[in-house]
């Protein structure tokens, strides 16, 4: 077997390749620090010329989500990327393209708010991703990559699972994640699909009758309160499935753990080097990574905390993922949080510090 | 008498379009909405394109335009159409791509999409009905409402120093070296019915050939938000909507 190609790029590099690789068919984006180099990058690739790709510079986060409303109401694969305060501006969208049950892929690139902030990474975002940060009720299928071969791989898994369940999908990397080089193997060449490919595979999409008997409409509008709570209520149902299906994680070192650091992304990372220096010190510490942020993984935390004497929640914001850490142990161990804010990443050392601190 | 015995097959003079259904339309009595959607269905189907049109209907009045003509549509957010058009035509340059918008939706909080879309030189087509009020939210003061003109959010009148001026979209959209194609038209006549059907004939023919963007204003009426009958409507609109909002060809770049 021929050896993998192995690129030294930046996360937000990854994001790009890994779109024209797996079979993306329009990017729509704005500018914004600290996740630009998305852009920048497909342009330089000109995949237009190569796949057929579409990407196109829109004229503001609120353009670019509605152009991927109206591409993904094809059936067609699109996506944007953009970092917080543009995120917030794409809430409206979010809400839209859950509400009219459509796939698409949104990167958040997450840099430190409130406001106009920070270009400093952050995970701040937590909130608005994992709890609604548009109307009405909705989720996103969220995954947290914490590593730049998990940005390159996200891309099209974050597809694959928008399609499954036909609901938007959420990358969330803080700016980390983002601007960090690492070695990363790209995935290999998907061919988009066809007309006819998505015609059959997508028999709800607006893309022109083509012979169909009747004429697809893609809206989140209903103005009957009977029909459009069953509509919510189908939506609830699939986003129950997606909970008992499409939990991931990653658990590290929590067999013979007395602790356990609850910690995403690049958070996770630190949290492995708190966890060796921790070890040295004959403190026996485990980490779960959450790679799912939506669905959550509840049950799994709840089963891991068992025989543990604590947890520490480690976050680059003020304390949000720790609500759904609490909730998962039913309040049945100490759950302590420790963040840094304003676009500070903490260092192993201060951590191991909180941790002790809660040891005591 | 049945239907069949009524309409005979050499007694027909008119018919309605195929691809308008046969949905009871929700429009007020009056308004000129169910003309200009009779006339995009007549011209989709001269043109052969009802398997090949992808529409976008607005936030408004006619949010329902879906409901009663018959190709696939994508009802959008309000004011963000021509940001769906522009993906959905980038992604199947092959097929007939237009929005359907009221002026509170297009001149208004779709300001930014609209111009940026025109002027990127999308080839699609925005169908604009200017009737200068809210109609769908109860009778609201426009961007498009006239000066002096009273609706209710400016009960005694549109004001320069309250509300500033009225905006004329298609003025702007002509400026714009991205459009191909910008005309008034209005409905209040059967002559001036055949020419915005023509108008839009015209501008779905431009956008097919790769011409640009084009950009189809109607001046209309809103009976209910105006407050006057049908007829008075027409007759406020010859009178004070005609002058502001001139009707004929602004620009049109497609002919050579």
């Amino acid at each position: 077997m021929a050896e993998k190609e192995v690129s030294l790029i930046k996360g937000n590099e990854a994001i790009a390749l890994a779109a024209i690789r797996c079979g993306c068919d329009g990017y729509f984006g704005y500018p914004i620090t600290p996740q630009s180099e998305v852009l920048e990058t497909l342009a330089a690739q000109k995949p237009w010329e190569t796949t057929g790709m579409v990407v196109l510079q829109a004229e503001s986060e609120l353009a670019s989500i509605n152009m991927v409303y109206g591409g993904a109401g094809t059936g067609k694969r699109v996506m944007t990327s953009s970092s917080s305060p543009g995120i917030s501006l794409m809430q409206e969208g979010m809400s839209y393209l859950a509400g009219a049950e459509l796939p698409c892929v949104v990167f958040n690139c997450m840099r430190g708010g409130p406001g106009l902030g920070t270009i400093q990474p952050s995970q701040a975002d937590y909130f608005q991703t994992c709890k609604g940060g548009g109307h009405g009720d909705y989720r996103l299928i969220t995954l947290a990559p914490s590593s730049v071969q998990e940005m390159a791989d996200f891309v099209d898994l974050a597809f694959e699972l928008a399609f499954k369940y036909r609901n938007p999908a959420m990358i969330l990397a803080d700016g980390v994640i983002g601007q960090m080089m690492e070695k990363v193997v790209l995935p290999d060449f998907k061919p988009r699909r066809t007309e006819e490919q998505i015609i059959k595979e997508c028999p709800w999409a607006a893309t022109g009758r083509m012979g169909r008997k009747n004429p697809n409409v893609i809206t989140s509008l209903e103005l009957q309160s009977e029909v459009m709570e069953q509509n919510n209520l189908r939506i609830q149902e699939k986003y129950k499935k997606c909970e008992e299906n499409e939990v991931r994680y990653e658990e590290y070192k929590c067999e013979d753990a007395d602790y356990m650091i609850v910690a995403f992304g690049s958070a996770a990372r630190i949290a492995k080097k708190t966890i060796a220096l921790a070890r040295e010190q004959g403190i026996k510490v485990g980490l779960l990574r959450p790679i799912t942020l939506w669905p959550f993984p509840t049950k799994e935390i709840a089963k891991l905390a068992k025989n543990k004497k604590g947890i520490l929640v480690l976050e680059f914001n003020a304390g949000q993922m720790i609500e759904d850490v609490r909730l998962a142990v039913e309040c049945k161990l100490p759950v302590e949080h420790y963040g840094r804010l304003g676009g500070i990443v903490p260092d192993p050392d201060e951590v191991l510090d909180a941790l002790k601190k809660m040891i005591k | 008498m049945t239907r069949e015995e009524i309409i005979k097959t050499g007694d027909v003079v008119y018919r309605k379009p195929e691809l308008l259904n046969d949905t009871p339309m929700h429009y007020c009595p009056g308004c000129p909405h169910g003309v200009v959607h009779k006339l995009v269905a007549e011209v989709i189907d001269e043109m052969g394109m009802r398997d090949k049109t992808i529409a976008v209907s607005p936030v408004g009045c006619s949010v329902f335009a879906y409901r009663y003509i018959d190709v696939d549509w994508e009802e959008a957010a309000h004011g963000r159409a021509p940001a769906l058009a522009s993906a959905i035509k980038r992604l199947w340059p092959d097929r007939l791509v237009f929005t359907y918008q009221g002026d509170g939706d297009l001149a208004c909080i779709g300001t930014a999409e609209t111009i940026h879309a025109l002027n990127r030189s999308e080839n699609i087509t925005i169908i604009f009905i200017n009737n200068a009020i809210y109609g769908m939210t109860g009778g609201q003061m426009a961007p498009t409402t006239l000066l002096g003109q009273k609706t209710v959010t400016c009960p005694y009148g549109r004001e320069v120093a309250l509300h500033g001026y009225p905006l004329k979209i298609a003025d702007i959209a002509a400026i714009l070296p991205g459009t191909c194609y910008v005309t008034r038209q209005t409905v209040d006549t059967v002559p001036a019915i055949r020419k915005a059907k023509a108008a839009i004939r015209k501008a779905f023919d431009y956008s097919m050939q790769g011409k640009g963007s084009n950009l189809v204003e109607i001046v209309s009426t809103c009976n209910s938000g105006w407050k006057l009958s049908p007829e008075k409507s027409f007759e406020w609109m010859r009178e004070n909507m005609v002058p502001f909002y001139p009707l004929g060809d602004l620009k049109d770049t497609g002919k050579e």
